[in-house]
C-alpha cells in the first residue's frame, strides 16, 4: 500500500500546477477566490487559455485533441485547477455534449461541433429537466415531431444553467408520445439557440444571481441532421452520459482551497480578544469537516487506483458526489458563520467603502444548496448506490 | 499510488480469515467468552504457528518484519470476527514498547517468548481523573538501593488478567500532568506487590483494575530513559490506535454486511424491508460511512510507520475522529435496521454493537481527537 503519487505523477503535478501559476489571469482568479459572479467572457476566456495550451479536454480521443493523460493525471489536474482557483470550465459541451457525440455522433456532426467546442467557438447548455420531469427526468414532455426533414419542438425546460450565454442547446425531447415505457421514444437533439420561436427567461435565485433559466420551444424547426444516434432511443445517450467521467464529483481540490481560507479568515476574526479558530466550538465544526475532506480524498484515490487496475468501480462513485457535495455545503455554512453578523450586508445603496467578500457570503450559501440537487439529487445517489451496488 | 494488499498480505488474510470462519465461529466464541480465562489458548497457540504474532517483529526474533499496513487485514478480519484474544494488547502495544524502547536484552528475553505464543503483554496506563492525558500519571516509582519501588494504581488494563507481564507507566519525577519525570516499567503480573480486581468489559474482554504496592523492580526493567517516556507512550499509543482503527473497520464492515443481508431477507407487508427507501438510504449512509473509515484507517496505518511525529499525531487523530464517528453511526444503525432481535444476545450483531462502542472510546474518543488535532497546526 503506497498512498503517494509517483515520480512521475509528481512531475505532471509540479508541471500544472507552474503552468497555472503564470497563465491563470490574476482577475479571474481574485474573482473566483472572492465569490463574484462570473460572466460568459470570463468563462470563454478561461476556456480559450486552455485550448491553446492543449488542456481543455484531457479526457477525449488524441485525434480531437485529447491528451493521453491517465486517470490519474486527469485527476489531478482537475484538482490543481480547483486549488488554484481557475474559474470552472463550463461542462455541457466538452463533458457531456461530446462525450455523446464522440460515442453516438456521425462523422459529419463531429467535424462539425468538437472542433468548435473544443476552441469554445460555441457556448453549450443542456436541455434535460422539465416542470414536471426533475428526478423522473424519463417523463418529459417536450415534443419533437417529424416533418420532413425537420422536426418541430414544442415544450419547456427548466434549470437551464447559463441559458442566457448559450449558442446551442442539446436536449432529450419525446419523439414517440405513445411508446410503451416511458424510457422508450425520447431522442437526443441538438439546437441553434438562435432558431426562431426559442425563448430563455431567467430564474432569479435566492443568491439573486441568474445561473439557471427556463426555456421555451414554440414550433422550433430544427433540421433532422441534428439528431443524435437513433430516433427514440435517446435514453441510452443520457444514461451513457450519467455513467461518464464521475470521478471528479468530489470536487476536492476546491474544497481544499476553501477550507485553507476559511481557517485563514477565521484566525483573523476575533472573538472576545481571540481568534475565532481557537473557539472550541467553531474549531470542532470545521476539523469534521476537514477530517471528511481527508476521508474523502483518500477514497477517490482508492477509487481511481481501482478504475487504473481495469476495475471500473460500481455505483459506489456516487458517494463521491453524495459527500463532496455535503463537504462544500458546510463550508459555506462555516463561511458564513465566521462572518458573524456581517454575513448579513448584500449590496451597497450609498456610495463609500463596502466590503464585498462578505456580502458574497450568504449568497453562495444560499447557491450552494444546489449541489446536493442537482446532477441527480443525493437522495437519487442514494438510490443508486441502493439498486446498483447494494443489490436493494 | 497502490490501495491493494501484497500477495503476502492478501495470502496472510486469507488464511486468518478460513481459521476464524472455521474454528471462530460465533458458537465456538460464545463457549471461549463463558470459559473461566475469557479467551482460548488454542487459538493463540494457532495464531502463533501462523505467523501473526511475530508479524511486526524483526527476523532476528523470530518475526516477519512487518508494518502496520501488514497488520491492517489481520487487525480487520479480528474485528470482523470479534476475536477476544489479546493480540493487541500483546503485538501492537507491549511488543512495540519493547521494539521501540527496549534494550537489546530487553528483546532478546520477550520477543521471541511473545512471537511463540509464550509470554503475553498488558499495558498498564489508565488512571482515575486522566481520562485520556497520556500524561496524567499519579503511580510513582521510587530509586531503591538496586531497583525500583513501584506504588499507585492503573484502571482498565485491557487483558491485565492473562498477561504475563504488565508494560506499566509512572512517575519517577514532577507532578501529575507533567510530560516530563514519566518512565515505563516492565512488570510481572504475579509479583509480590501486584494485585488485580479482575472484570468482563461490555464487549466480552477481561480486563483488571490493579493496585501496585511497594513492588520492587530491578534496574533493567526500566523501558527506555528514565523520565523521557512520554513521547515513546504517545508513538506507541498511535500506532495502536492506527492498528485498532483497522479492526473498527473489520467490525463496521460485519455490522454493515450483516444489516444488508438482513433487508434482503426479512419481510413486512408481504416484501423484503430492504425494498422500503427509508431503510435503503440508511443503509447506503452505513455503506459509506463503512468505505470512509476504510480510507482514513488506510492512511493511519501508512502514516504512521512513517510520518514525521506532528503529522503522525494528525492523521491518527483525524483517522479517530472519522472511526469514533463510524463506530457510533454504523453500531447504532445495524441495531435498529435489525429491530428487536439487533438487540438480543443471539445476534452477533449485538456484540458487534458493543465492541464498536468500547472503540470509539478507546485511545481518545472523537472529542479528544478533535482537540489534539487542532492543536497540530
Amino acid at each position: 500500500m503506497d498512498l503517494n503519487y509517483s515520480p512521475e505523477e509528481l512531475a505532471f503535478r509540479d508541471e500544472v500546477r507552474n503552468w497555472l501559476r503564470t497563465n491563470l489571469p490574476d482577475d479571474l482568479c481574485e474573482k473566483v477566490a472572492n465569490y463574484q459572479e462570473l460572466d460568459r467572457d470570463d468563462y470563454i476566456r478561461w476556456h480559450k487559455v486552455l485550448a491553446k495550451k492543449g488542456w481543455v479536454a484531457p479526457e477525449w480521443p488524441v485525434e480531437w485533441g485529447g491528451k493521453d493523460w491517465t486517470v490519474v493525471q486527469r485527476y489531478i489536474f482537475e484538482e490543481e485547477c480547483g486549488f488554484a482557483g481557475c474559474p470552472p470550465l463550463i461542462p455541457f459541451g466538452l463533458k457531456m455534449c461530446a462525450p455523446v457525440l464522440l460515442q453516438f455522433g456521425t462523422a459529419e456532426q463531429k467535424h462539425r461541433f468538437l472542433p468548435r467546442i473544443y476552441n469554445g467557438d460555441d457556448f453549450w447548455c443542456q436541455g434535460y429537466s422539465e416542470p414536471g420531469s426533475g428526478s423522473d427526468l424519463a417523463s418529459l414532455k417536450t415534443s419533437a415531431v417529424r416533418q420532413g426533414d425537420d422536426y418541430i419542438v414544442n415544450g419547456q425546460k427548466i434549470w437551464t444553467t447559463m441559458a442566457q450565454f448559450a449558442d446551442w442547446i442539446f436536449c432529450l425531447v419525446r419523439t414517440d408520445a405513445n411508446s410503451g415505457k416511458k424510457q422508450q421514444g425520447i431522442s437526443f437533439l441538438l439546437m441553434d439557440m438562435k432558431t426562431p420561436g426559442i425563448t430563455v427567461r431567467p430564474l432569479v435565485l435566492m443568491d439573486g444571481g441568474n445561473e439557471v433559466n427556463e426555456v421555451f420551444f414554440d414550433d422550433v424547426r430544427v433540421p433532422a441532421e441534428n439528431l443524435v444516434h437513433k430516433e427514440g432511443d435517446g435514453w441510452t445517450v443520457a444514461k451513457y452520459l450519467l455513467g461518464y467521467e464521475r470521478m471528479n464529483t468530489g470536487r476536492i481540490g476546491v474544497s481544499k482551497r476553501e477550507l485553507a481560507h476559511l481557517k485563514e479568515l477565521a484566525a483573523q476574526q476575533m472573538k472576545d480578544g481571540k481568534p475565532l479558530i481557537e473557539d472550541p466550538r467553531f474549531r470542532d465544526k470545521l476539523s469534521r469537516v476537514e477530517v471528511e475532506l481527508m476521508a474523502l480524498e483518500i477514497t477517490n484515490l482508492r477509487f481511481l487506483d481501482q478504475l487504473r487496475g481495469g476495475r471500473t468501480p460500481g455505483a459506489e462513485v456516487s458517494l463521491l458526489k453524495i459527500k463532496g457535495t455535503e463537504i462544500q455545503q458546510a463550508l459555506t455554512e462555516l463561511m458564513v458563520q465566521m462572518a458573524g453578523p456581517f454575513a448579513q450586508p448584500f449590496k451597497p445603496i450609498d456610495a463609500g467603502d463596502f466590503d464585498y467578500f462578505t456580502a458574497g457570503l450568504t449568497p453562495r450559501y444560499c447557491n450552494f444548496r444546489k449541489t446536493t440537487i442537482y446532477a441527480g439529487s443525493n437522495e437519487i445517489q442514494r438510490n443508486i448506490i441502493a439498486k446498483m451496488s447494494l443489490g436493494l | 499510488m497502490n490501495f491493494d494488499y501484497t500477495e503476502e498480505q492478501q495470502l496472510l488474510a486469507n488464511s486468518v480469515k478460513q481459521f476464524l470462519a472455521k474454528d471462530y465461529t460465533f458458537e465456538a466464541r460464545k463457549a471461549i467468552l463463558q470459559s473461566a480465562a475469557g479467551y482460548s489458548e488454542q487459538v493463540w497457540a494457532t495464531f502463533a504457528e501462523m505467523g501473526l504474532l511475530g508479524l511486526p517483529f524483526a527476523s532476528e526474533y523470530g518475526g516477519f518484519g512487518g508494518n502496520a499496513v501488514d497488520l491492517m487485514p489481520v487487525m480487520e478480519a479480528i474485528g470482523e470476527g470479534l476475536v477476544v484474544e489479546p493480540y493487541l494488547a500483546t503485538v501492537g502495544l507491549g511488543g512495540r514498547f519493547v521494539v521501540r524502547g527496549g534494550t537489546s536484552a530487553q528483546k532478546k528475553a520477550i520477543l521471541p517468548a511473545l512471537i511463540e505464543g509464550k509470554l503475553k503483554l498488558a499495558f498498564a496506563q489508565t488512571e482515575r481523573g486522566a481520562r485520556y492525558n497520556l500524561a496524567h500519571i499519579a503511580a510513582r516509582a521510587k530509586k531503591s538501593s538496586n531497583g525500583y519501588v513501584i506504588d499507585g494504581e492503573k484502571g482498565v488494563v485491557i487483558h491485565g488478567p492473562c498477561a504475563d507481564k504488565l508494560i506499566v507507566s509512572v512517575r519517577t519525577a514532577r507532578n501529575e500532568t507533567d510530560a516530563q519525570g514519566i518512565s515505563l516499567f516492565l512488570i510481572d503480573q504475579n509479583a509480590p506487590g501486584v494485585s488485580l480486581k479482575t472484570y468482563r468489559t461490555v464487549d466480552n474482554l477481561r480486563a483488571a483494575d490493579i493496585r501496585f504496592s511497594g513492588v520492587t523492580v530491578p534496574i533493567d526493567a526500566l523501558i527506555g530513559k528514565e523520565g523521557e517516556a512520554l513521547p515513546l507512550i504517545e508513538e506507541v499509543v498511535d500506532y495502536a490506535t492506527a492498528l485498532l482503527c483497522a479492526e473498527a473497520v473489520g467490525a463496521i464492515k460485519y455490522a454493515s454486511d450483516a444489516t444488508l443481508e438482513y433487508l434482503k431477507t426479512r419481510k413486512q407487508f408481504g416484501v423484503p424491508i430492504g425494498s422500503f427507501q427509508a431503510l435503503q438510504h440508511r443503509m447506503v449512509d452505513m455503506m459509506i460511512s463503512y468505505e470512509q473509515a476504510q480510507s482514513m484507517a488506510c492512511l493511519a496505518c501508512v502514516k504512521v510507520d512513517s510520518a514525521d511525529a506532528v503529522e503522525r499525531r494528525r492523521v491518527v487523530s483525524a483517522a479517530k475522529i472519522k472511526i469514533a464517528d463510524a463506530c457510533r453511526h454504523v453500531s447504532q444503525e445495524s441495531v435498529q435496521l435489525h429491530g428487536g432481535m439487533g438487540m438480543t444476545e443471539e445476534l452477533k450483531v449485538s456484540h458487534t454493537f458493543r465492541r464498536l462502542t468500547t472503540i470509539a472510546q478507546t485511545f481518545g474518543d472523537a472529542d479528544h481527537h478533535l482537540e489534539r488535532f487542532a492543536a497540530c497546526e
